[in-house]
């Protein structure tokens, strides 16, 4: 048994709901190691089972197989109410019947803090969520933006060990999203409290994370800090999901030392490392993000393309550029320098692909 | 030129002076229409509503006819026959008598009990319908409804068989040995409070079950995510979000079984009357259209005193809240 002890620990666990024909298998033996202190999200597409996985840590649900532990303990047998996790929810999930300061209070009264702390503890909060004199206002009374900071607080006046997010961001219009993020991040550490984030915006778990585990049908896909998991996906699934991905058939044409130097189909190179199953002569699928590939003035040589869609998208230019064999690449272009490098439809251009540039993936 | 501009705002007046006109004609055709649409409910309300409660009034200041009906002759008996009797020896005299008041009392309490029964017994059943999946929450409802399509007094009689003395209860009862003899059930209070909770238990359930229906249950997961016991969520969060539907269905379930007329009759024997017996007696055996009318009255007037007291609490609460 390792030494660190981990805020949340999932050990092999299988969640099935529905019987027979109908089972649905929601997660499928998942393990997972949450450090204290960590901002950590787990990603995926809607179905992946993140949601599944935030419920069974917050004991909404009982895992079929495996257990949960908190800090070292099994809490199995624990019902929510006797587990030091709160949860955002994804629909803030606000008493409607009650003011602001009583749904703040709601969890501290539920605990028998004496009332002369819970008065403190709740203005405290409400000035850790910038909402000071919002006290006897009803939820209904308030924007999505200020639900969703009272939501905030209501988690954050017990000083739980782990806060559990749902999507609390999804409901918000994107500019109000953008600054929830960092306030997010903030309040992560400023209070130090564990956050296990469930997301589907990849930019969202890219921008705020600590460490990422990408979901997807019930398992851990990937699991990293966010640089790892946008620059060396293990597989396609990961490479696709994060960022937009060029997926290239290559066959390997040399290997050495862990490096593969790789031919696509329409006669492009690429150096890159080697993963264990890469055999020389073989066929591999290759993952290059579009704004690792650089565009030059075109010489008639192997690997050039011809320009068939430019889209301008002010910090950056997107073409599409097709090659030799009739295979399509995307290249993104930042608009760095005005007038520099800029191509129109029909010209021809010379690919560069510097060296480690495309990523080799499990398949 | 200045000529010309003082025409056109001339026309203007004019071109404003009309369009108001216009409006004014559309808010009066509005206006017209909206009293159309009112009119049948209107009308249904003062033919069979006011009117009749009119002629109450009216009756209850006469004095009674010798064969039915009333004598044209203005008195305030009725309402003093309410609490005094007249002395048989000196028409003048009166004395206290609480006869009347106890079946009042009486109604009153029995009405409260069957309130209470019908929503210790309703919640539950209203909550279990909510929490079904929603395609078989019609179902429930349904099934629960479906005794009460037939006839009250049909259903009051199978009560009365079910807990006489020869009844299923005290047939069972007696067989396991739990008594030696049969219990008395029937022709007493206990027994119109159930016979009064059993007709009227759809009137508590269906609003309850209605206010339910509407409680998004991800509140109830908050609640226990905030630490709170089940007891604790029930009444901190989901009895406070049924409570319209606890109010309407006590009202529903109150005012009828306080004026009930046909459960107290056959499951209290007559022993006892209640309210409601009390004004039929009138207007039939007893011949006193007068006392029956202002015993209807006192009761309406009862009524309206505890719903106003009802509406000044919770409205004085509600004003507490967002001062």
């Amino acid at each position: 048994m390792a030494t660190e002890r981990s805020a949340v620990e999932a050990r092999d666990v299988t969640k099935i709901f529905g019987h027979g024909p109908d089972a649905v298998r929601a997660l499928d033996n998942v393990s997972i190691r949450i450090r204290e202190n960590e901002f950590f999200t787990l990603l995926g597409p809607s179905g992946c089972g993140k949601t599944t996985l935030l419920r069974l840590i917050a004991g909404l649900e009982l895992p079929t197989e495996g257990e949960i532990l908190l800090e070292g303990e099994r809490v199995g047998h624990l019902p929510p109410n006797r587990r030091l996790v709160n949860t955002v929810f994804q629909s803030y999930a606000l008493f409607p019947h009650m003011t602001v300061r009583q749904n703040i209070a709601f969890g501290l009264e539920m605990r028998g803090v004496d009332r002369a702390t819970i008065g403190p503890t709740v203005a405290e909060m409400l000035q850790l969520v910038q909402l000071s004199g919002y006290e006897n206002r009803r939820p209904s009374q308030l924007s999505g933006g200020q639900q969703q900071r009272v939501a905030l607080a209501r988690a954050l006046a017990n000083h739980p060990k782990v806060l559990l997010l749902d999507e609390p961001l999804s409901a918000l219009d994107l500019k109000l999203r953008q600054g929830m993020r960092e306030e997010l991040k903030n309040l992560q550490q400023k209070t130090g409290i564990t956050f296990v984030f469930v997301t589907h915006d990849q930019e969202e778990a890219l921008t705020m994370s600590d460490r990422i585990a990408v979901m997807d049908r019930g398992q851990i896909q990937q699991l990293g800090d966010p640089h790892e998991i946008y620059e060396q996906p293990v597989n396609r699934f990961v490479a696709d999901f994060i960022g937009d991905t060029n997926f290239i058939r290559a066959r390997v044409s040399s290997l050495s030392n862990g490096q593969a130097r790789c031919r696509s189909g329409s006669g492009l190179e690429f150096d890159c490392s080697a993963i264990g199953s890469a055999r020389a002569g073989g066929e591999v699928t290759l993952a290059l993000r579009p704004e690792k590939i650089r565009l030059g003035k075109a010489e008639r040589s192997a690997g050039a393309g011809k320009v068939v869609h430019a889209t301008y998208v002010g910090t950056d230019t997107n073409y599409v550029v097709e090659l030799g064999d009739a295979s399509q690449l995307d290249v993104r272009v930042q608009n760095a320098l005005d007038g520099h490098a800029r191509f129109r439809v029909g010209d021809l251009v010379a690919i560069d692909v510097p060296a480690g540039a495309a990523r080799m993936l499990v398949d | 030129m200045s000529q010309s501009a003082g025409i056109s705002l001339e026309l203007a007046d004019a071109g404003r002076a009309g369009a108001t006109e216009i409006l004014a004609e559309q808010e009066k055709l509005l206006r017209r229409r909206r009293w159309l649409l009112l009119s049948p409910a209107l009308v249904a309300i003062g033919v069979f509503g006011i009117f009749p409660l009119f002629i109450i009034v009216i009756y209850s200041f006469l004095t009674p006819g010798e064969y039915a009906g009333v004598n044209w002759t203005f008195s305030t008996d009725a309402y003093v026959q309410f609490l005094f009797e007249r002395d048989i020896f000196d028409e003048a005299t009166l004395i206290f008598n609480s006869d009347y008041l106890e079946i009042y009392l009486r109604s009153f309490l029995l009405a409260v009990y069957s309130t209470v029964a019908a929503l210790i017994f309703g919640f539950p059943a209203a909550y279990f319908m909510a929490t079904r999946p929603p395609e078989t929450r019609n179902l429930w409802v349904f099934l629960f409804t479906l005794p009460f399509w037939t006839n009250l007094l049909i259903r009051t009689y199978s009560m009365l068989i079910i807990i006489r003395d020869e009844g299923i209860v005290n047939m069972v009862l007696l067989w396991l040995g739990v008594i030696d003899r049969p219990l008395v059930i029937l022709y007493t209070d206990f027994a119109v409070a159930l016979g009064l909770l059993y007709s009227y238990l759809p009137f508590m359930v269906l609003p309850i079950y209605a206010s339910l229906e509407k409680v998004d249950f991800r509140l109830v997961e908050a609640g226990y995510d905030l630490y709170a016991s089940r007891f604790r969520v029930l009444r901190r969060i989901i009895v406070p979000l049924a409570k319209p539907g606890i109010v309407a269905g006590c009202i529903l379930v109150f005012i009828p079984a306080l004026g009930a007329f046909i459960t107290p009759m056959l499951l209290g024997g007559g022993k006892n009357l209640m309210i409601g017996n009390l004004i039929s007696l009138q207007f039939g055996g007893s011949r006193n259209w007068p006392f029956g009318s202002a015993a209807a009255l006192i009761l309406m007037a009862f009524v309206m005193i505890a719903l106003m007291f009802y509406v000044r609490t919770t409205t004085r609460e509600r004003r507490h809240l967002h001062g």
